[in-house]
């Protein structure tokens, strides 16, 4: 558990790390909280030559409302949006997925940009951020854009975030209307990454019928996973049983899971399906509360 | 309630005192190997297999000798110019230091790297090259019996199997006859997985070797220094370090668990560079390889079967047991124990007749048989036992808690003779069953279980009523290489009237600073407060075997009461000195002699000390000091009645232990605070394997869980809110009537917990499952029964 060497710098400005990362190109990798990045390099998985770290770079971190938008910093750490009552009020989701997310001592410091950064399929954020509809915002030498989460992850720790970008701002639309959310992962023991884990959330009319379905699946496919199919199988419907069931059926059909410790192949399906059920569930149940 | 017979300000046994040795832990004072910092000190890392099983064609050091800093890279050839290169284990099998032209586990050391920082050492340990001709290794223990299986040990020249020893006990023809002619017999196939103690802190050592004087000061982790100490100079004699030439000192041990008994080739390899180099040499593992290296727990296969009645009276047990040794016998058993005390598998049950075999192979897996919080392998004998009793009442449809009240040993048989040759000193098994199943309200429990059930909801209560036998041991059954299994005592108490005391045993997060002194408070009247309590350096602690298997108290306890008693003998002729009456005429309450009668004529302990050394009677010797080896008559025999209560998701299948409820009966307990915490971490460590932990390999010997990531150590989180109490059966043959608590709530409580499972899961047909019972294990055991579309996943 001893890492490689390593040049480390902590730039006081953003553009000064991406100059910084501009410079070192593929040798550079930058540090967050680095609760995904440090175990990796003490193990020597990753041997970047250099580490930038965003820790002192000023205004990266704040939750706010701005145009109809949830801003999230990207160097928010996870525990600041489990706790937030700001967050809760449209998105109880937060604190669902923060509580799953390894320990205290890791939400205290891992940040939700670098949890989706890190473009691992069995980080948690990104099947919230798939059922929340999020999109990401990426800053370079050349400015700023915006990426949609359905384009942001690319492959297996690969990521829409290019050579010589950051990513600086994750953005969620407030629903206007009646809604809610819910996260849930069975996994072995507390800290575990998920055996199976299902984010959904809901919106619906003032009749009650379901107007929009997110729903996000982590670490059953290479990439977090939108289980399309189950979305459409909500959406129109007033979420009777059968809907429910269907779409719980669908994302155990549709995921794509592989077999290791955790269990084979048909656990994991019937895991989702377990988990999605209750999702739905848990998800109406919230936006029906009051 | 405990009776207390001293004052809360002497703080003798039954005092919830406040653990002295906390402060230190609490504020980061603890002094533990690591921290041993020695001027010029090299640091050691070490290459290991990847490979389970491979010749070693070549090692090249050369790029790793280019490296700045690195001064040697080690290996088994190396060794061997010295005769180091193999070393004995504590079974008297053999085991590599470096192996010269095999490596037989993966993650096996292979060459060791000394440098001047341990950053320097980890990186010279990627530039060693070494060439493997792999071969196809042995990993499943029932296949190393094979006529074709490859010969594993092939140093040793006559070896023609992978058979390593085979041992029995009990009434092979009387059982037989019994299970040819029962109405009941019942079987079951049962794993008890290979798994590792995981302490926090990992295993390592400074060997400082002083060239000059050709003395060896060894820091290390051990449970058994002076055990240990011997062990080095019979390795190591030869080459000049006797054993007055070595001091082993163990500092503070961040938990042992049995895994800090062997003696690791990183130890060994640590002393030879330093005694090659002149310096310091500091050895620490880190995580992973104190996982996939160090010895491991368990990994017992075991046929475990039961005769009976229709009503529920148990004839007879048999059981076969197949050991998976990994590739040497490095097991911490005393030597006449090959399976330690597995034969206490007749369990809490009044029976005539029992059979037990066991045979020991070898495989491409790392060696070990610890005893994992347990006093040798009567972990595997108790999950066996409760098991199969729980199976036998499923099969004849009796309620596991009146199956077990019909067949218990009763208080008035003790001591009872059992079929495998313990003498059972005492115990009370109904009452320490009542109470657990009022504690638990377990007629209720039943009931809501029922009305579940008809709703398809899995609700299990489970029991464990177990019988545990520590305290190893008597002298004329226990030794390890020869060395009986005594412990020892030495009080010195100051002419201030505060005492420093010594002991061969040495506390791994135990508590003995506090109960030892406690014991000694009990007996002496000084101030537990008053008392120090030092172990673990050899040159000053008196000889004992360790720490380990529940034996501190029976034994290194009952050790302290007899020298505190010789001192009391003393303190009494100093008092009739003193006071000018005879002996018979005092009257001793602790702390304190009084003239019968004239209550205030009287002498404290501490006066009389002072007078040891100002003022005592002519012909005495001066001083107040004592020691003692307490060889026991007996082994102790705690016991505990555990229920469990879990609920199972329908859906997923995760399992919640509802409630957790375990009656111990250990006793006379010297600290109740103390004995709590003991059983809250056995508990947890009971959990442990039978929901969680288990080493994996594959089919090429590859571990396959060989970081905390996959190993599971259950956290506060898994962790139910233990609900515990005590019955109180004294030992009778103990001067203070203990018994030992730290192992059985680690030996109790997985059969509790499984068999509250596999109840949750009967009306579904299973009879049991392999621990650790995991969700994943509960859905292919399901799936298998065809019952899950059906009746669970639509439901």
């Amino acid at each position: 558990m001893i890492p490689s060497t390593f040049d480390y710098t902590a730039p006081s400005s953003l553009d000064e790390a991406l100059k910084l990362l501009h410079d070192f190109g593929d040798d550079a990798k930058i540090l967050a909280g680095g609760h995904s990045l440090i175990p990796m390099m003490k193990l020597r998985f990753a041997e970047p030559e250099h580490l930038i770290d965003l820790n002192n770079i000023p205004g990266l971190s704040y939750l706010k409302i701005e145009g109809g938008m949830f801003k999230i910093g990207a160097m928010t750490r996870e525990v600041e949006t489990e706790e937030s009552a700001e967050i809760a009020v449209h998105f109880p989701i937060f604190a669902d997925v923060a509580k799953l997310i390894a320990d205290p001592q890791v939400r205290n410091f891992g940040t939700l940009g670098g949890n989706l950064a890190h473009g691992d399929a069995a980080n948690d954020q990104p099947a919230v951020m798939l059922a929340l509809d999020a999109s990401v915002e990426i800053a370079g030498l050349d400015g700023r854009r915006t990426v949609g989460i359905d384009d942001f992850f690319y492959g297996f720790y690969s990521t829409a975030v290019q050579e010589g970008e950051i990513l600086t701002e994750i953005l969620i639309p407030i629903p206007s209307g009646r809604s809610g959310n819910a996260y849930h992962k069975v996994e072995r023991k507390v800290g575990d990454y998920a055996t199976g884990g299902v984010a959904v959330h809901l919106e619906f009319d003032e009749q009650g019928i379901c107007t929009k379905a997110g729903i996000g699946l982590t670490n059953v496919n290479p990439t977090p996973l939108r289980a399309v199919r189950s979305e459409a199988a909500l959406v129109g419907t007033s979420l009777d049983d059968d809907a429910i069931a269907s779409a719980a059926q669908y994302a155990s059909e549709d995921c794509n899971p592989s077999s290791d410790l955790r269990g084979d192949i048909d656990y994991k399906r019937h895991i989702i399906k377990a988990v999605t059920k209750k999702m739905i569930n848990k998800a109406k149940q919230r936006a029906f509360k009051n | 309630m405990i009776q207390c017979k001293t004052s809360k300000e002497i703080g003798g046994m039954g005092h919830s005192m406040k653990r002295k040795e906390d402060d230190r832990f609490i504020h980061g004072k603890g002094n533990y190997t690591d921290d041993v910092k020695l001027p010029g000190t090299l640091y050691m890392d070490i290459v290991r297999s990847p490979y389970a099983y491979a010749k070693i064609k070549n090692i090249d050091s050369s790029e790793a000798l280019k490296i700045p800093g690195v001064l040697a890279v080690i290996t088994g050839k190396d060794l061997e110019q010295y005769n180091l290169h193999w070393m004995p284990t504590l079974m008297s099998d053999t085991q590599m230091v470096l192996p010269v032209d095999t490596v037989m586990y993966q993650a096996q050391e292979v060459a060791a790297i000394i440098a001047t920082e341990k950053y320097i050492a980890r990186d010279a340990r990627e530039a060693v090259r070494v060439e493997y001709e792999v071969m196809k290794p042995v990993v499943d223990p029932f296949k190393a019996l094979d006529a074709d299986a490859p010969v594993l040990r092939t140093d040793k020249p006559d070896k023609k199997d992978n058979h390593i020893w085979h041992w029995e006990v009990g009434q092979k023809e009387e059982t037989e006859k019994i299970f040819e002619e029962a109405e009941v017999t019942v079987k079951e196939q049962m794993h008890i997985p290979r798994i590792h103690v995981a302490s926090i802190e990992t295993c390592g050592c400074v060997a400082s070797y002083d060239k000059v004087d050709n003395y060896l000061t060894m820091y290390m982790t051990t449970q058994a220094p002076h055990a240990i100490r011997t062990v080095f100079a019979l390795v190591a004699g030869h080459v000049g370090l006797t054993e007055e030439k070595i001091r082993v000192i163990s500092p503070d041990i961040g938990g042992g668990f049995g895994g800090k008994v062997p003696v690791y080739p990183g130890y060994v390899i640590a002393i030879a560079a330093s005694f090659l180099i002149g310096k310091p040499v500091k050895w620490i593992e880190d995580r992973s390889e104190n996982l996939q290296a160090d010895s491991f727990a368990r990994d017992y296969h075991i046929t475990a079967e039961l005769a009976g009645t229709k009503d529920g009276k148990i004839l007879a047990t048999r059981m076969k047991v197949l050991a998976d040794h990994g590739y040497t016998d490095a097991s911490a058993n005393p030597s006449k124990f090959p399976t330690g005390m597995f034969s206490i598998g007749t369990g809490s049950y009044d029976y005539p007749n029992a059979f037990m075999e066991a045979d020991a192979v070898y495989t491409n897996k790392p060696p070990g048989g610890v005893a994992y919080r347990c006093s040798f392998r009567v972990t595997e004998a108790v999950h066996a036992i409760e098991r199969i009793t729980d199976r036998f009442a499923l099969e004849i449809g009796k309620d596991p808690a009146a199956l077990r009240f019909q067949n218990f040993i009763k208080k008035e048989q003790f001591p009872y003779h059992s079929p495998t040759g313990w003498e059972y000193d005492s115990g009370d098994y109904e009452a320490g069953l009542k109470l657990a199943m009022k504690g638990v309200d377990y007629d209720n429990l039943r009931i809501e279980q029922a009305e579940k059930r008809k709703k398809g909801e899995l609700m299990g209560i489970g029991l464990s009523t177990f019988t545990e036998i520590v305290g190893a041991g008597p002298s004329k059954d226990f030794d390890i290489l020869g060395i009986k299994m005594f412990d020892s005592a030495e009080i010195r108490v100051h002419p201030t009237g505060k005492a420093i005391a010594r002991f061969g045993t040495k506390s791994q997060g135990q508590g003995h600073e506090t109960t030892y002194a406690q014991i000694i408070a009990e007996e002496l009247g000084i101030p537990a407060k008053d008392i120090q309590i030092e172990e673990g350096d050899t040159d000053t602690a008196p000889y004992g075997l360790g720490t380990y298997a529940s034996r501190s108290t029976p034994t290194a306890g009952a050790a302290a009461v007899m020298a505190a008693r010789k001192l009391r003998d003393k303190a009494k002729k100093i008092a009739a000195y003193l006071l000018e009456v005879s002996e018979d005429d005092l009257e001793w309450e602790p702390g304190k002699f009084s003239v019968k009668g004239a209550p205030e004529k009287s002498k404290t302990i501490q006066e009389i000390v002072f007078a040891s050394y100002t003022n005592h009677p002519q012909g005495m010797e001066a001083g107040f000091e004592a020691t003692h080896y307490y060889d026991p008559p007996n082994l102790t025999f705690p016991s505990g009645a555990y229920i469990c209560v879990v609920d199972i998701d329908s859906d997923t299948f995760e399992i919640k232990v509802r409630r957790f409820v375990a009656i111990d009966d250990a006793g006379h307990i010297i600290n109740p605070m103390i004995a709590q915490g003991q059983v809250h971490g056995g508990l947890t460590q009971g959990i442990a394997p039978a929901m969680y932990e288990e080493l994996i390999y594959d089919d090429d010997g590859n571990i396959l869980n060989g970081t905390l990531m996959d190993y599971l150590v259950p956290t506060a989180v898994e962790s139910p809110s233990w609900e515990t109490g005590h019955t109180v059966t004294p030992s009778p043959h103990h001067p203070i009537g203990a018994k030992g608590i730290g192992e059985s709530p680690t030996v109790g409580a997985p059969p509790a917990i499984a068999n509250a499972i596999v109840d949750a899961l009967k009306p579904y047909g299973i009879t049991h499952l392999d621990i650790p019972i995991t969700p994943y294990k509960i859905f292919k055991a399901l799936k298998e029964k065809g019952v899950l579309d059906k009746n669970i996943v639509e439901s």
